[in-house]
């Protein structure tokens, strides 16, 4: 059986892994370099009975998948730094309420306006730490188109299963990146969602289940609950009762801990005997597979670790390798993201090397060689 | 989905008494539009199972919860957005939007002015009572010139909107005013509002007792509801009214009507043709 092939752009990857995930509801807003997926949704969706909509701007787009998801379908959005701004304020409330969601962030240069057809890293903290007050979420960064595609199907997958945002989070050469990818005809595991089935009499949304993820009630199933971005007791209603409100978030946070080895992803390249260690995600990974294995050839021992979900950070993983580590190297494009957590991670005694770019060019694998061969060097 | 509704409208089946007291101020309006709403509902037998409630932020946002329905209360200003992502997804739901003044007109003007446009079928309840009440009492962009406010001391010097010119501006099919003495009115419009086949926006005039009332000494919560009385016209009064008659101030009733494709159908239409065409490829 011959294997077909397909010619495919990181932002079509998006949305063909959305619409093989089970997503049927997008709303979007035009913004540059991410517009091809809604493009793409634009075209896919009504092939599946789906709905999309262009919203009036990046906040109201944000809010309608969250009521479409509430409504009990798989929802997502696109948007760029700019519109990921406007979209926190929403992105707080399905993580607060604990709405399924999938947001995908193609990031471009900043601050602001920035440089909106060139690439960044630039977001990796915005997608974390974006919305006010402490709430958790998922966000994971492909490397690749095919991983875009795969990455977004799970993306829906966690979304749905743990009840929570995910951010997809690649840079805008990814975005436009055509890769040739088989054409795949396994279907994808469509995650439905746990669905109340319980008696409405005593259904409590927010109840504290052995999972930590309670089911939800679908409109028109009879629950007549209610939902609110006001701190919840298990019964869904307001309260500012302290024990109560520890106790829901306790929940909240704890459920990410318990099912970390399924959000769990990421990469090793040569880690086992490697003495510097390459760190980092998306198109900068990619780059540094190739210096890795180019240096593994000059006898350098060098490796790389590529968290595919960044947050939570692979901690217990990364903590196995860091041990034998004498340099960390962090390419990143920004002036030092991911740098940060590496300060938090590693042991004192290991030298951290930052390679920054914010000139809106890609990190080349050279400039990636080149310090790991000064770094072995010495 | 029965919900064993007695044929009188009582309105202890549709309200969530465990949450009682509510915690509105005495004299408050957004009781009486509330229970225009919910008599609207019991009157055309809307399920409670089918009925969504989306609001804002505010003590309109605040109103929904009481509800015995699916309520969703979400950010300031987004109400529109959500009932907007709802609606298109589970047409079968009854969408009703309970937003306030400075929900709807300021931090939510975009999403009220593209709701209209668009026409998706939804009931949109503003409650106007010139003021966030529930951050004190500062000026909104409803707020009365010359009026006190705790962010205009001296009287409000900004111009108002008028918010059913507005929706009927931005394209809404129905757009309709009422006071909150004219109950039985409001409730019969509140009834158009809910069979009508796209977006229909209504602005109730609610009063601020307690906040603003007090701070512009407009009198008691009876004197300020009365006080409404006074440009009506005398037989409009416990009718719906179908012309305006405060002709030279807020005009009540049914202030626009029009037949505009809904968004939904329409979106459905257009998806069912595309299928179609594809079949026959």
């Amino acid at each position: 059986m011959s294997i077909k092939y397909q010619n495919l752009q990181g932002n079509h990857a998006c949305a063909l892994g959305a619409i093989a995930a089970g997503c049927r509801f997008f709303a979007g807003y035009p913004i540059t370099p991410s517009s091809e997926i809604a493009e793409r949704m634009s075209l896919e969706l009504p092939k599946h009975e789906g709905v999309f909509i262009q919203m009036e701007d990046e906040i109201a787009s944000m809010g309608a998948i969250l009521g479409a998801s509430m409504g009990g379908v798989k929802a997502m959005t696109a948007t760029s730094g700019p519109g990921f701004s406007l979209k926190q304020e929403n992105i707080g409330y399905a993580a607060g309420a604990e709405i399924p969601c999938v947001i995908a962030n193609v990031m471009r240069g900043g601050p602001s306006t920035g440089m909106p057809t060139r690439p960044a890293q630039s977001d990796l903290m915005q997608a974390r730490w974006g919305s006010h007050g402490g709430h958790p979420l998922i966000v994971i960064t492909p490397g690749s188109v095919r991983e875009i595609f795969d990455e977004t199907v799970r993306a829906f997958q966690l979304s749905e299963k743990i009840r929570t945002p995910v951010i997809v989070l690649y840079d805008e050469v990814l975005g436009h990146l055509v890769e040739t990818l088989p054409l795949s005809g396994a279907a994808h595991k469509i995650t439905e969602r746990k669905w109340a089935d319980e008696s409405p009499e005593t259904f409590m949304p927010y109840a504290e289940t052995t999972d930590l993820i309670p089911p939800m009630p679908r409109p028109g199933d009879g629950y007549r609950t209610h939902t609110t971005g006001l701190t919840h007791a298990e019964d869904g209603f307001p309260t500012q009762n302290p024990e109560t409100v520890v106790k829901a978030m306790k929940r909240m946070l704890d459920k990410f801990e318990l099912h970390q080895s399924e959000i769990e992803s990421y990469e090793t390249v040569c880690c086992e005997d490697a003495e510097v260690l390459v760190m980092t995600v998306g198109i900068s990974a990619r780059a540094a597979k190739h210096a890795v294995k180019t240096a593994r050839q000059e006898g350098i021992k060098a490796g790389l670790f590529r968290p595919i979900t960044l947050w939570p950070f692979p901690e217990k993983a990364f903590k196995k390798i860091i041990s034998k580590v004498k340099t960390v190297v962090v390419p990143e494009m920004n002036t030092g993201q991911l740098s940060l957590e590496m300060e938090r991670l590693c042991p004192k005694k290991t030298k951290i090397k930052s390679i920054n770019r914010i000139d809106g060019e890609a990190i080349a694998p050279k400039e990636i060689l080149s310090l790991l061969q000064s770094v072995a060097k010495k | 989905m029965s919900n064993n509704l007695s044929k009188e409208f009582n309105i202890r089946d549709y309200l969530r008494e465990d949450l009682m007291p509510h915690f509105l101020c005495p004299g408050c309006g957004h009781g009486i539009a509330l229970r225009a709403l919910l008599q609207a509902v019991h009157e055309l037998e809307i399920s409670k199972d089918q009925l969504a409630i989306v609001s804002g932020i505010g003590c309109s946002g605040r109103v929904g919860a009481y509800i015995d329905a699916n309520t969703f209360h979400v950010t300031h200003g987004r109400p529109l957005a959500f009932a907007t992502g709802l609606a298109l997804a589970r047409p079968d739901l009854e969408v009703v939007v309970i937003t306030g003044d400075g929900d709807s007109l300021a931090i939510g003007g975009n999403h009220l002015i593209h709701a209209c446009r668009r026409n998706l079928k939804m009931t949109c309840m503003m409650l106007n009572n010139e003021v966030y009440g529930m951050t004190g009492g500062q000026a909104s962009p409803t707020t009365s010139q010359t009026r006190y406010t705790t962010t205009s001391p001296k009287g409000s010097i900004e111009p108002v909107f008028d918010a059913c010119k507005l929706a009927e501006a931005a394209g809404a099919g129905f757009v309709g005013r009422e006071v909150t003495l004219q109950m039985p009115s409001l409730k019969n419009l509140l009834k158009k509002c809910l069979q009508y086949d796209g977006f229909s926006f209504l602005e109730v005039i609610s009063d601020c007792t307690e906040i603003f009332g007090r701070k512009n000494q407009l009198g008691t919560s009876p004197e300020m509801i009365l006080n409404q009385k006074s440009s009506m016209r005398p037989d409009s009064y416990g009718n719906i009214v179908d012309e305006p008659f405060r002709p030279n101030f807020m005009k009540t009733g049914v202030l626009a009507l029009n037949e505009r494709p809904e968004y939904s159908a329409t979106y459905r239409q257009h998806v069912a043709r595309q299928l179609k065409s594809k079949e026959k490829k």
